[in-house]
Order: structure tokens, then C-alpha cells, then sequence
């Protein structure tokens, strides 16, 4: 479902991503490892379509479709997802009103209407629980002074009301305790199903020990130089990257 | 932001930029005591009214035009302009709404200020000002039953002469300032509220301000009255066909609440702003101050401003009696060429007198945005407190945002706090809000509407909704 292909980025003058091809399958959990500085932020921007992540050359496929001539919403109606690293904070915007606006803008793209309030909040409830999210969050503004797990959890929250076919998770388990961490990979596993796909981007093995990944790829420099299955992960967590 | 936004997003053209083709009936160009007469006999006015007119026009003869705003403003010749205009035939005001010319009616049901009884917004009464002359007053009847006088100004100097005598020019005197000065010569129709004793008014009033006629000014007078222990909340609207040329509007407006009385004044002020040039618009040139008279009085301003090529206006608090309250609350957006001069003075004179201040500017395009504010604490202001809060947004780089906050503090027990932002709507928080699906002005817009939250909540309910789309879409065109 996503194809890479000899893809070459670069960043205010700097050729990060070089090279880089990789393929991922529908249903497919996959891993991306490696050190700081080795280009694994930059995958994830490039494919959201951040400003400033010049795509020098190279060819990405979503559903067979052409996506880096994609501006980023459409990218998101799409069905590309990315949970970021550091969630950005929207002082004034309830939460409740920001999730509400985001979902109505995914179904106005599917030609549905707008959504129930009455429907809404129970579907915010439901998905809240899972997350252990309390219900006052909501009524707080988007990310501002969210501690570093309702940030992240935040982030998964959105993931699941926006049902994307792509999820892309830039070091998810950063910020997260031991609780958090565990909570918030059960809610990502219930939402692994055969027509989703996963790019994890993650520095520890801890994450993967609860969300399985089909493959595990290692960063170097802005290009793959190793893939395997989740013992690679393991390899790597032991013997390090060199 | 290349990527993100290089689509150019067309403009959505001014809804309100039609004109309603009525034949007007326009007293001479020119500014005289001739005109004044004129003016003054077409409201079939007592000769009191007229006298004190001449005296301000007398006054005017002296003063200048004030040059200190922070705009560039073309000079005005205030010869060549028309100071009153009517729809033809409009000796009257018509008794009912049935006499009233469909042609009107059509015009504010277009503007989305439907008159007729059965399809107004339930629990507010509206008085429609077209050009020079108040067209149609709703609910006057109902409000009258529990004493609440809601009319045309020009009705009230006729019919409570005593009230209009007392109070007119008693917030600002006829000796003010140029514009000010000109509005007590030449000024025609506005609204009047007369709040009695003890009562709380059950409906939103409104007056809905439209400008038709072309080179011709509105000098729109209100005067808002709010006895011992009653409370109204009052909201204008304001706007004007497009054109090439720039419209004068100069209105006074004044408010009085007396001893533990509160009046609560929102405008949503969304005059034609010009074109993306910078080719016509309305020069806003405003004068409102509210006099808490009595103790424990309270008066607060809520204005939204988006329209105009440029607003000039300080709607300003006396806090004479003690323990009276004064808030400003302001959203000023400016796009294009626009250039907006707006703050508020909080006069503090009573004990224990608190007034609040928040402005929120955003500035787009190549426009000018400048918050101006003065506090100021007298001698037996005792305890006297203010807080200011001062944020500017920009949009672009293009733009201007200035910030001049002034304090005099004669009165050594008091207190202000003042706080200050300036902020750009960040490309991480636009493409954070466009990776979940929204579009460059849906995210830009979303931002926005959360920066000036704090001040679009305090309007009243029937109006939150509107004044978020209005916030949005001044700013279309603006992103990228």
C-alpha cells in the first residue's frame, strides 16, 4: 500500500534521506530503528509533507496513488496519519471543538454531514476510555500544558476517530511511563486490523515488546542498511547499532 | 510555507457590498448652519435641540482635525459631503411595519436582520438605521409594558425631552473633540435606551446601522440610560455598500449607569473594509464613552472590529462612583490595507474602581493594527485597580501591530498589571492542524478564533457564531 522509492530529501540545503526505498503492505506493522540524526523524523515529515522537506528526487505510492504532489490535508483525507513527536499546542481551541472539527473534516471529504453533537461525545467517551483519557481533558485546549503522556495519548485519541489507513508514530513512547505506555499500546493494538498499516519510529525496544512489529528496519544515515523481524529489534537493543 | 499554501485562495467578496436601489431624498451637500436648520427641521425638532447643535457647530468652526492617530488618512472635504439622506417619501417614520417600504424590509432581510415579528431572532428587539433615519423598531410595544423606552433618538427628543436633555453630551460634551463636536452639530438618527429603576432588561437590544447613499456621511447619535439597579445588554452592527469611494461614519455614542446598574455594549462592526488595493472603504472615526455615574455601577465594551478602511475609536469608561467596574474587550482584525487605531481609557475617579482590559489585534496583508489605551488613576481613586492584557497576532510579514498602553497614577494605592504578547500563527501549529485534515485557511481560522476566544465569548449567545465566521473569513486570502 505504500511505495518508496529511490527516495532523496533534504533539509535547508542538507541531504538527509538518501536513496531510500521501502515498501509496506497492507495490514503491516513496521519498525524503523536507528540513531539520532539518521533520517528517521525525516521519513515520517516527508510522507505528512511538512514545508521545508525538499524532495530532491524519488517516487512515493499511497493505495497506488501519487503522494508527495499531495497538499498535507489531502495527504490526512488521504488516510495518512502521523502522531507527532512533540504535539503542537492550540491555545484558545478546546480539545472537544478541535476533534470535533477534525473528524466533520474527514467526513465532509467522504460527502457525509456534519456530526451529531449527541453522537460525537459518545463516540468521545468510548474512545476516551480506552485511553484512560479523563473526559475534563477535553475541555481543556489542545496540548496547552498537557503533561507529556495526555500529549501522547491525545495523539493515539485522534488516530482512532480519524480511522486513517496509514499510521505513522514519530517515537510515540517518548514522554510515556511504564502505565502509559502500557494503556497506549493496547489502544494501538485494537486498532491493528488487515487494511492498516504502521511505520513505528521508535529509539527502544520497550514499545515494540508490546506493539509486535512484522519488521524491524535500521536507519543509518538517511538510508536502510539492515531489515528483519522483530529480533533484529531485540539484536539491536543488546548489541547497539554499530 | 511554500508547499503547504500556494494555492491562491479566492477572496470571498464582501457579502454586505450591495446597494438597495431607493430613491433618496439628500438635504444640500455642505456643511452650514443652514444644514443644521434643515437637519434640525427634518426631525420636526424643539427648538432646544437645534440651539444646542448651533452651539457645537459654533464650536466646530474653531477646531481641527485631530492628527495624532497612528493611520494615514485622506483628506476630508467636509464641504462636499451630504449630512442627511432619507428614502424618498419619508416624512414619517412608518407606524407599522406594513407601511414600511419592501424594499427595506428586503435589504435587512438580505443582511440577515429579518424585521417582521414572526421571523426575528427570539429575545432580540432591533432598531434598523438606514443612512440619516431609523426605519422600523421591533418589540417596542413589548418593552414598553415594563417601562423600557427603546427608540429612534430623534422619537426620544420629541417624546422625553426631560431624559434627552439630561443626559445628552453629559458623557461627551459638545466641546470634545472635532469629530465628536461635528457629530452634536449634524447628527441624525441613533437609537435611545431608557432603562428604569430595578429593571433587568429581558431582551437583547439591537440597532442595525446600514449605509446606502453614496458621498454621504452617517452621523449616527445613541444614548443608552440605565437607572438605579437595571441592566441591559445592547449589541450594533454596522455595515455599507462597496465602493470606490472612502464614506465618513461618526458617531457618538453614550452610556450612563446609575447606582448599582449595568450596561453591557457589543458591536460587531463590519463596514465595507475597501478592496484588496486598498480602493474605498468607511473612515470609522468613533467616539464611545460610558460614565459609571452611580456606586457599584457597571459598564463593559465588547467590540468586534473587521471592517473599514479605518477605525478610530476608544470606547472609554468614567469610573466616577466607587466600586464601579470598567471592561474593554476588543478583537481587532485587520487585512489588506487596512488600518485600525482602537484601545479604550479606563478613567479611574471613585474608591475601590476596577477596570479590565483585554485586546486581542491581528494583523494581515500589508495592514496596520495599533492598540492605544490610556488608565488613569486620580488622586481619590483609593484601591483603584486595572489588569491589561495586550496581545497582537500577526499574520504575514507584511503587516503592522503596535502596542501604546499609557498610565497616569496620581493615587498611590492602586494597582495596574499589564501584560503584552506578539505572536506570529506558527507553520508547526498550521501544519499540525492540516496533518488531521483541515485546509491552510480552516487551520489558520481555527487558530485565529482560539486567540481572540477570551473576547468573542463575552458577546451574547446570538452573536458568538456569527462573529466567529466574520473572524474567519476577514481573514480569507491572508494565508500564504
Amino acid at each position: 500500500m505504500l511505495e518508496i522509492k529511490n527516495l532523496n530529501v533534504s533539509v535547508e540545503e542538507k541531504q538527509i534521506l538518501k536513496n531510500l526505498n521501502l515498501n509496506i503492505g497492507k495490514g503491516e506493522v513496521h519498525a524503523i530503528m536507528g540513531p539520532n540524526g539518521s533520517g528517521k523524523s525525516t521519513i515520517a515529515h516527508t510522507l505528512a509533507g511538512k514545508p521545508n522537506y525538499n524532495v530532491d528526487s524519488g517516487e512515493v505510492n499511497l493505495n497506488g496513488e501519487d503522494l508527495l504532489s499531495k497538499d498535507p490535508y489531502e495527504r490526512s483525507l488521504n488516510g495518512l496519519f502521523l502522531a507527532f513527536q512533540y504535539p503542537i499546542e492550540l491555545p484558545g481551541v478546546t480539545n472537544a471543538s478541535y476533534l470535533k472539527q477534525i473528524v466533520n473534516a474527514h467526513r465532509k471529504s467522504r460527502k457525509e454531514t456534519p456530526i451529531d453533537a449527541g453522537e460525537f461525545l459518545k463516540i468521545l467517551k468510548e474512545k476516551s476510555k480506552l485511553l484512560d483519557i479523563p473526559m475534563d481533558m477535553h475541555s481543556r485546549f489542545v496540548n496547552a500544558g498537557f503533561s507529556g503522556g495526555e500529549k501522547k495519548k491525545n495523539e493515539v485519541l485522534q488516530m482512532d476517530l480519524l480511522n486513517p489507513s496509514l499510521i505513522i508514530m514519530d517515537e510515540t513512547d517518548s514522554g510515556l511511563d511504564v502505565d502509559a505506555l502500557k494503556t497506549t499500546a493496547d489502544a494501538i493494538n485494537k486498532l491493528r486490523n488487515d487494511e492498516r498499516s504502521f511505520i513505528i519510529i521508535t529509539h527502544y525496544l520497550r514499545l515494540l515488546e508490546y506493539i509486535e512489529p512484522d519488521y524491524v528496519h535500521v536507519f543509518q544515515n538517511g538510508s536502510v542498511i539492515d531489515t528483519g523481524d522483530k529480533t533484529l529489534a531485540s539484536r539491536i537493543d543488546q548489541e547497539g547499532y554499530s | 510555507m511554500n508547499k503547504v499554501s500556494k494555492d491562491n485562495f479566492t477572496q470571498e467578496k464582501y457579502k454586505y457590498g450591495f446597494v438597495t436601489e431607493i430613491e433618496s431624498e439628500k438635504i444640500p451637500k455642505g456643511l452650514n448652519e443652514d444644514v443644521i436648520k434643515l437637519i434640525s427641521k427634518k426631525k420636526n425638532e424643539p427648538d432646544w435641540m437645534l440651539d444646542w447643535r448651533l452651539s457645537a457647530f459654533k464650536r466646530l468652526e474653531n477646531m481641527s482635525v485631530p492628527k495624532w492617530a497612528k493611520a494615514e488618512i485622506d483628506e476630508i472635504d467636509f464641504q462636499d459631503l451630504y449630512y442627511y439622506s432619507s428614502p424618498k417619501d419619508f416624512k414619517e417614520k412608518p407606524k407599522s411595519l406594513d407601511e414600511v417600504d419592501p424594499k427595506l424590509l428586503e435589504t435587512y432581510e438580505k443582511l440577515g436582520i429579518p424585521l417582521k415579528e414572526q421571523k426575528v431572532l427570539a429575545g432580540v428587539a432591533v432598531d434598523a438605521v438606514f443612512d440619516s433615519v431609523s426605519v422600523a423598531t421591533t418589540f417596542k410595544e413589548k418593552l414598553n409594558e415594563i417601562g423600557v423606552i427603546f427608540c429612534p433618538i430623534s422619537e426620544a427628543i420629541q417624546k422625553h425631552p426631560e431624559l434627552v436633555k439630561k443626559y445628552i453630551g453629559s458623557v461627551i460634551p459638545v466641546t470634545d473633540h472635532f469629530y465628536a463636536t461635528l457629530n452634536s452639530a449634524v447628527f441624525s438618527d441613533g437609537s435611545f435606551v431608557y432603562i428604569p429603576k430595578g429593571v433587568k432588561c429581558p431582551m437583547e437590544l439591537s440597532t442595525y446601522f446600514r449605509i446606502n447613499a453614496s458621498e454621504t456621511g452617517q452621523f449616527e447619535r445613541t444614548l443608552i440610560i440605565a437607572d438605579v439597579g437595571s441592566y441591559v445588554s445592547y449589541l450594533e452592527g454596522c455595515t455599507a455598500p462597496m465602493r470606490d469611494e472612502n464614506q465618513l461614519h461618526a458617531a457618538n455614542v453614550e452610556l450612563v449607569a446609575l447606582d448599582d446598574a449595568e450596561i453591557k455594549y457589543s458591536t460587531v462592526q463590519n463596514w465595507y473594509p475597501g478592496d484588496e488595493n486598498g480602493k474605498g472603504g468607511i473612515y470609522n472615526f468613533v467616539t464611545k464613552r460610558g460614565l459609571c455615574k452611580g456606586k457599584n455601577s457597571k459598564i463593559s465594551w465588547t467590540q468586534i472590529e473587521t471592517g473599514s478602511a479605518i477605525t478610530w475609536k476608544y470606547p472609554s469608561c468614567i469610573l466616577r462612583g466607587d466600586n464601579s467596574i470598567g471592561e474593554f474587550y476588543s478583537v481587532a482584525i485587520t487585512n489588506n490595507y487596512q488600518q485600525a487605531d482602537t484601545g479604550t481609557k479606563m478613567i479611574h475617579l471613585g474608591k475601590n474602581t476596577k477596570s479590565r482590559i483585554i485586546s486581542k489585534g491581528i494583523s494581515a496583508g500589508k495592514s496596520s493594527n495599533t492598540y492605544r489605551g490610556l488608565v488613569s488613576f486620580h488622586k481619590k481613586a483609593k484601591n483603584a485597580k486595572n489588569f491589561t492584557q495586550c496581545d497582537s497576532l500577526l499574520v504575514g510579514s507584511e503587516c503592522k501591530a503596535n502596542t501604546i498602553p499609557l498610565t497616569e497614577n496620581s493615587s498611590n494605592s492602586s494597582s495596574i498589571e499589564h501584560e503584552a504578547t506578539t505572536s506570529k500563527i506558527s507553520d508547526e501549529q498550521l501544519f499540525y492542524c492540516m496533518q488531521r485534515g483541515l485546509d491552510a485557511e480552516e487551520a489558520q481560522s481555527l487558530i485565529v478564533n482560539g486567540f481572540c476566544k477570551e473576547v468573542l465569548q463575552k458577546l451574547p449567545m446570538e452573536f458568538a457564531v456569527e462573529a466567529q465566521k466574520l473572524v474567519s473569513i476577514s481573514l480569507e486570502g491572508s494565508v500564504g
